[in-house]
Parts: structure tokens; C-alpha cells; sequence
């Protein structure tokens, strides 16, 4: 049935994914650089969206466990001097652990006190990394050339950071569609009536909460080589909002919603501040008439007009 | 004739006809000469936390161009604004954009030095000339300079801070405290200062690292007024300069020890909103608008005419380095695709009848030479304060007369690492 129902979504679907294919090979290379950062910043949405959406608890800190992975790897291939994959290893553990961590300390809580708790651990973070000056390099932040080491083109860049992505976004819809995922939305829809029924309703949380940061480490970590440079910015409170928003305007517990939302946010965002220094307004406008008229996000609206149309035939 | 200054939206229009013009293979913008235009990216940040001084960076740049006729070495001269929203990673991208879609033949500017790191950091890769008259970052051109980046009218953190140790070593000041925002650019002049403060036998009794955007400054003054030390060292930029100032004064220090200020403490940018409680305080500087050269005073005039204000570091700095690029631009007729020469024909260029005064060389790392002035803020016959030079030391290094190969060997300036002599 719901296969069925979603058909024109998943036509949709395959389109969208055909076009991010072969954009790079037509477009300029900065918006080849600006492809790669969508499909790096839609594996943040989606991170965020396997707890927000999925688990029932909205997350503030995952632009600070993406960005422990950007400062980790940056420093271990730069500073530490060490191989740009062992590098990138230790950027994900680090981010999965800091994940596992922030879950041990939050999960108990739901609601805005999940929402304040983790808001405070993210701030923990940016704060290590601008005090922290002999390891990150305080404001200044690190700076690498990993891109040059590696001695990619901007669309060689693009092309396997979409390869990963690939891979990373089957697998996280291989882990919501799970019996675990299934477990989750049990825990999002009826916190108490899972307990009851016998299941460990905080180790699947923590469980769920250090894959996000896996999954959340991993663009960090691809960001670092797509970026070659990291500082407190990247880390602070507005990242971890922007790549929560992006799951939002997206459309929460749709998981692919993300590229939708990444895609929006980022290119709004460059096509207004070529027109105007206001363009942060523009930005908050528009997410207020998303709220308004989409609050379950693009992707969320379009699979609601989609099955009322189907409904009405 | 084409608009030579662009603002954002004439920016998407053109690089849209550009686009359209190459799908078509049509050879980009033909004009009358034959030559097109020198395409310049001015980044600065126009909103954000330093947005004021971002304004500034505009203003001094394209004063700059508008006086000469938006041309450089018989070619037009096209500038393109970028606001790096005072954030690194925005910087970055707007780089980007600027050289691989707008084509650019360089950049210029930048505010802060996270900003400039990340700009430098990516034309590291890509060759693209950039120029930095406000990023003071130390290291950009000493332990990890890149050649392409070139510091026109710029300065390094602790090239300053040192003639002003010396100035207060021999005024007889013999123990001194600093305070600053805790910073790599605060480190930076508090080391420089430190080093040759202890090192011409002085005392640093004590050093003060506040965070950024401190409201109050009571628990440092009082700890300050009781340290017995003849003279304190300011490194304050921005709003926390302002609050330091006011409050120095409000806490009855003013008058009874000596404020000795980093120059961004007593800048126009800082200065120009206050009252009394600014005058007096010693800084030290490769410029001062209070200067009785010729170049300076008709700079000065010209400015505050155009603007109705005094010149700040940001927009002096910027109509200087412009005008240190196209001096080179004049001497290899505009050749700015031969990348090799331009950098090095900027770096050979002498920048004469500028706002600094006299004339200024860059040494081989990029780093100008200068003649660094001690000035004391005063007020003017109208009311206004301004910083007037008192003493001049001629020829400052970013190295002082330390043998730069040996300078490099000690570590950068930290928190840590202060170089100070004991």
C-alpha cells in the first residue's frame, strides 16, 4: 500500500537523485563546491533527523559532534602529521564516542530539557575548542591541504564525496527501517508503553543517539577535506541549529527530506546575500512561512498532497 | 563604458551575462582597448560583529579607486564586494565564489584574522593573489608565509607593540602590567611588547587575558590599581577598547598610572564616540591621522570631507594598499596575468606620497617597513580626539633587529609563550 501511495514521490525521488548526479558535470565549479557542501550538510540533517524524527528527541549539539570530527581530523592529519584515512578513522571515533558520551547524559531527559541539555553540551565543546588554543588553534582555528595532498578536482571532489554520501544515506535508511528504527518510533510514539512492554527504552536511545553521531562524524569528517579548514564556527550553537533546521524545512522523520532541506538553506542563502547584507532576514522569513505552511517540512507536505490525492481517486 | 564599482546585484548580472555569453563561445566582455577589465574581490565583513569596520574597508578602498578613475596601469579597474559576515567558514566561501566564479584576478582585505587565515589557507591552493592591509597575524608572513600573500599597508601584530616598549622602557617605566582580549592577536602584541619590555630589562608583573566582549572590567582594574607597576599595556579592540577606556577612567586610574594602548585601542573606529576620558593615552602605530605630513593632512581632509569622519585603521590601511597595488600595476602596465610578476613587483614597489607619509618598501616576506609612530591622543582646536605622532621610530621590521631566520626559530607569541626575559 504505502509503496503504492508514495510511487510519484519516488519517481520525484529518482529524478532528484539523477540531477545531483549529473550537476556537477554542467555547472561552474564553485557550485560544484556548493554540491558537495549540500550533500555534506544533508548527512548533518539527516543525523539530526534519526533522533528528532525518529526517536522523538530533538538534538542541539550535533553541529559540535560534526565538527569534533572536522577539528580531530584536521589536527591528526595536519599537526599529528598522520595518514589523511587514519586521520579520518580517528575524526569519526571521535565524534561516535563524544555521540555515545552526550547520550549517557541526555537520554534520561526528553523535551526542551533534551533540548537545553544537549544545547549545553554543544556549548561545552565550542568552548574547548576556542580555549583550547595549543590544540585548535583558538579562533584562528586549523587549517590543512588535504585537498592539494590529495590532489582532487573540485568535481573528483564532488564525485566521492556523493559516493560516500550514497553509501552512508543507505545505511542510515537501512538503520531507521530496521526493527531497531521500528523500536525508536515506538519509543518517539509512546515512551511509557515501550517500557512496559519490556524494552530497554534509554539503551535504545543511547544506542540511537551515538549512530547519529557516527553518521553526523562522518560528514564532519568529509567536510574536513572538503573544507580544509575548521574553527569555533563550525562548532558553535548556529551550526548545530542550521543543521537542525535543515531537517525541519526538509521534513522531520522523512530521512531523505535532508538533501531537500540542505539544498534549499544553502542555496537561498547564496542566492540572497548576492542580492542583499540582509540576507540572514530573508533566511528567518522564510523558515517562519515554511512553519506556518509546511511545519511538517517540503518533503513532509508533499507526501500529505500526495496521499489526500490519492485518497480523493 | 561599463560601471566600474559593483555592487552585488550588477555582480550576478554580469557573471550571468558572462555565463550566457561563454555558453555561446563568445569571448567574455570585448572592450574598446581590447583589454578587459582588472577584476578585484574586496572581501569585508558587512555584518556580523565587526560590521563597522567592515564599512570602513569599503570606504578607503573605493575612495581609493574613485580618485584615480577606477583605472590601474591604462586598464579599468572592476571591484566586486564580498561581506565575509565576520565569520571564517562564510570568508571562505565568499573567496571561493570570488575566484571561481567571479574570476577575480585578486583579493583584498578581510578584517578578522580567523577571516584572513581562511582566505590565505585557500589561495595557498589556487595562486590567486591576496592582500591584506588589516590581517596581522604574525605568521602570515614570517613562520608559514605563503608567497602569494602580500601584507600592502598592512602590519604584523607585534611589529608595532615593540617600538613602544622601548618608548616606555625609556621613559623609566620600569614594571608593567598588560591586559588584553585573549586572543592569537592579543598574544601577538602583548608578545611583542613583553619581549623587549624584559628584554631591555623591564619588568612584566603581570599579564591579564580577558575573553572577547567583556562588560565589565572591575575585577581586572582593581586587581590592576594594586599591582604597583608604573604603566599598564591595553591590547583592546573594538567595543571591549571602549569599555576599557571608559571605565579605566570611571575607576580613577586615569591620571594615576599610565595607559599605554595597543593602536587599535585608541583608533578612530574606538575614539571617535568618546569623550575626554580617551586623551592622553599613548599608542603606537605606522599611522596617525593627527600627523602634520603633507600626504597625511590632505588624506586626512579628504576623507573626513567625503565620509564626515576621521579616518579609521580599517579605511586609511585599505586606501593605502590599493594604492600600493596599483603603483605596481602602473610599472607592468596593468599585467596582472602574469601572476610571478605582479606579486613580484608589488613586493619591489616603494609606496610613495601615501597617507603613511613617508615611503615605505615591503621586506622579503611581505611585510611592509615602516616608520612607526609613538602617538599620544589629544584634542583637536574643533573637539574632536585624534592620535598625533610624538615620536617616530624609523624603519620597524615585523623583526625588530633580530636576524629574521633566527626570529622564526622561537615559537609563535601565546598565551604560553610571551618571550618573556627573566
Amino acid at each position: 500500500m504505502s509503496a503504492l501511495q508514495s510511487s510519484p514521490l519516488r519517481i520525484a525521488g529518482m529524478v532528484l537523485l539523477l540531477a545531483a548526479f549529473i550537476a556537477p558535470l554542467l555547472l561552474p565549479t564553485y557550485y560544484v563546491s556548493v554540491a558537495t557542501q549540500i550533500l555534506i550538510f544533508a548527512v548533518l540533517a539527516m543525523s539530526v533527523d534519526i533522533l528528532a524524527g525518529f526517536a522523538g528527541r530533538t538534538p542541539l549539539c550535533h553541529g559540535a559532534i560534526f565538527g569534533t570530527s572536522t577539528y580531530v581530523v584536521l589536527y591528526c592529519a595536519t599537526t599529528a602529521g598522520l595518514s589523511l584515512p587514519v586521520a579520518m578513522v580517528l575524526g569519526v571515533m571521535a565524534a561516535t564516542l563524544l555521540a555515545a558520551v552526550f547520550g549517557l547524559l541526555a537520554v534520561r531527559t526528553s523535551g526542551v530539557y533534551f533540548l537545553l541539555l544537549t544545547l549545553a553540551l554543544g556549548l561545552i565543546v565550542w568552548g574547548v575548542c576556542l580555549r583550547w588554543t595549543q590544540v585548535t588553534g583558538g579562533e584562528n582555528g586549523l587549517r590543512g591541504q588535504l585537498r592539494a595532498q590529495l590532489g582532487l578536482s573540485s568535481r573528483e571532489i564532488y564525485a566521492a564525496v556523493l559516493f560516500i554520501v550514497a553509501i552512508v544515506t543507505v545505511a542510515m535508511w537501512r538503520f531507521v527501517r530496521s526493527p531497531f528504527g521500528l523500536t525508536l518510533r515506538g519509543v518517539k510514539d509512546g515512551e511509557n508503553r515501550m517500557a512496559s512492554l519490556g524494552y530497554n527504552v534509554p539503551l535504545h536511545l543511547i544506542i540511537a543517539f551515538t549512530a547519529s553521531g557516527f553518521f553526523a562524524g562522518i560528514a564532519g569528517a568529509v567536510y574536513a577535506v572538503f573544507n580544509d579548514f575548521v574553527s569555533p564556527s563550525t562548532v558553535q550553537l548556529s551550526a548545530s541549529v542550521s543543521g537542525l533546521l535543515m531537517a525541519i524545512v526538509g521534513g522531520i522523520g522523512t530521512l531523505f527530506g535532508a538533501f531537500v532541506g540542505a539544498f534549499l538553506i544553502i542555496a537561498l542563502e547564496q542566492a540572497v546575500s548576492l542580492y542583499t547584507e540582509r540576507w540572514l532576514m530573508v533566511l528567518g522569513l522564510t523558515f517562519i512561512g515554511i512553519m506556518i505552511f509546511a511545519p511538517e517540512g517540503v518533503v513532509g507536505k508533499a507526501r500529505l498532497i500526495m496521499a489526500a490525492r490519492k485518497a480523493h481517486q | 563604458m561599463t560601471k566600474i564599482i559593483t555592487d552585488r546585484r550588477s555582480f550576478l548580472k554580469s557573471t550571468t551575462a558572462m555565463a550566457a555569453a561563454s555558453t555561446l563561445g563568445m569571448p567574455s566582455i570585448v572592450r574598446a582597448q581590447g583589454a578587459r577589465a582588472i577584476k578585484i574581490g574586496l572581501l569585508a565583513p558587512l555584518t556580523g560583529v565587526v560590521a563597522s569596520g567592515g564599512r570602513e574597508i569599503v570606504e578607503g578602498f573605493e575612495m581609493y579607486w574613485e580618485q584615480v578613475g577606477k583605472q590601474a596601469g591604462g586598464r579599468a579597474v572592476e571591484i566586486i564586494v564580498e561581506d565575509d559576515a565576520s565569520n571564517p567558514d562564510t570568508s571562505l566561501q565568499k573567496a571561493r565564489r570570488l575566484v571561481e566564479q567571479g574570476n577575480v584576478d585578486f583579493l583584498f582585505g578581510n578584517l578578522l584574522a580567523n577571516t584572513g587565515l581562511a582566505v590565505a589557507n585557500y589561495v595557498k591552493g589556487t595562486g590567486t593573489p591576496y592582500f591584506i592591509p588589516v590581517i596581522a597575524a604574525d605568521d602570515l608572513t614570517q613562520r608559514t608565509r605563503i608567497p602569494n600573500v602580500i601584507r600592502v599597508a598592512g602590519y604584523t601584530a607585534s611589529q608595532t607593540a615593540r617600538p613602544l616598549a622601548d618608548w616606555a622602557f625609556k621613559q623609566g617605566y620600569r614594571k608593567v602590567a598588560t591586559i588584553s582580549q585573549d586572543y592569537t592577536f592579543g598574544h601577538e602584541q602583548c608578545g611583542g611588547f613583553a619581549q623587549m619590555f624584559t628584554e631591555l630589562g623591564g619588568k612584566v608583573t603581570q599579564q591579564f587575558w580577558h575573553p572577547l566582549n567583556t562588560a565589565d572590567f572591575s575585577p581586572y582594574l582593581g586587581q590592576l590599581a594594586n599591582l604597583g607597576v608604573d604603566a599598564i599595556f591595553a591590547m583592546e579592540t573594538g567595543a571591549d577598547a571602549t569599555r576599557f577606556i571608559q571605565q579605566y577612567a570611571s575607576f580613577g586610574l586615569k591620571g594615576r598610572i599610565p595607559l599605554m594602548g595597543a593602536m587599535n585601542a585608541t583608533d578612530q573606529s574606538v575614539i571617535r564616540t568618546m569623550g575626554p576620558e580617551v586623551d592622553g593615552i599613548i599608542s603606537c602605530a605606522h599611522f596617525a591621522e593627527g600627523s602634520k605630513e603633507p600626504t597625511t593632512v590632505k588624506f586626512v581632509a579628504d576623507y573626513e570631507k567625503r565620509y564626515q569622519k576621521l579616518p579609521s585603521i580599517y579605511g586609511f590601511s585599505h586606501y593605502s594598499g590599493a594604492m600600493w597595488v596599483a603603483e605596481a600595476l602602473k610599472k607592468i602596465n596593468g599585467n596582472v596575468e602574469d601572476r610571478p610578476l605582479f606579486l613580484k613587483t608589488v613586493l619591489g614597489t616603494e609606496l610613495k606620497d601615501s597617507p603613511l607619509g613617508k615611503t615605505v618598501t615591503l621586506d622579503a616576506y611581505g611585510n611592509p617597513i615602516y616608520d612607526v609612530m609613538i602617538r599620544k591622543v589629544e584634542k583637536r582646536a574643533d573637539g574632536k580626539f585624534w592620535n598625533v605622532p610624538v615620536q617616530t621610530y624609523e624603519k620597524v621590521s615585523q623583526f625588530w633587529k633580530y636576524d629574521p631566520e633566527t626570529y622564526m626559530k622561537q615559537p609563535a607569541y601565546s598565551r604560553d609563550f610571551q618571550g618573556i626575559k627573566s
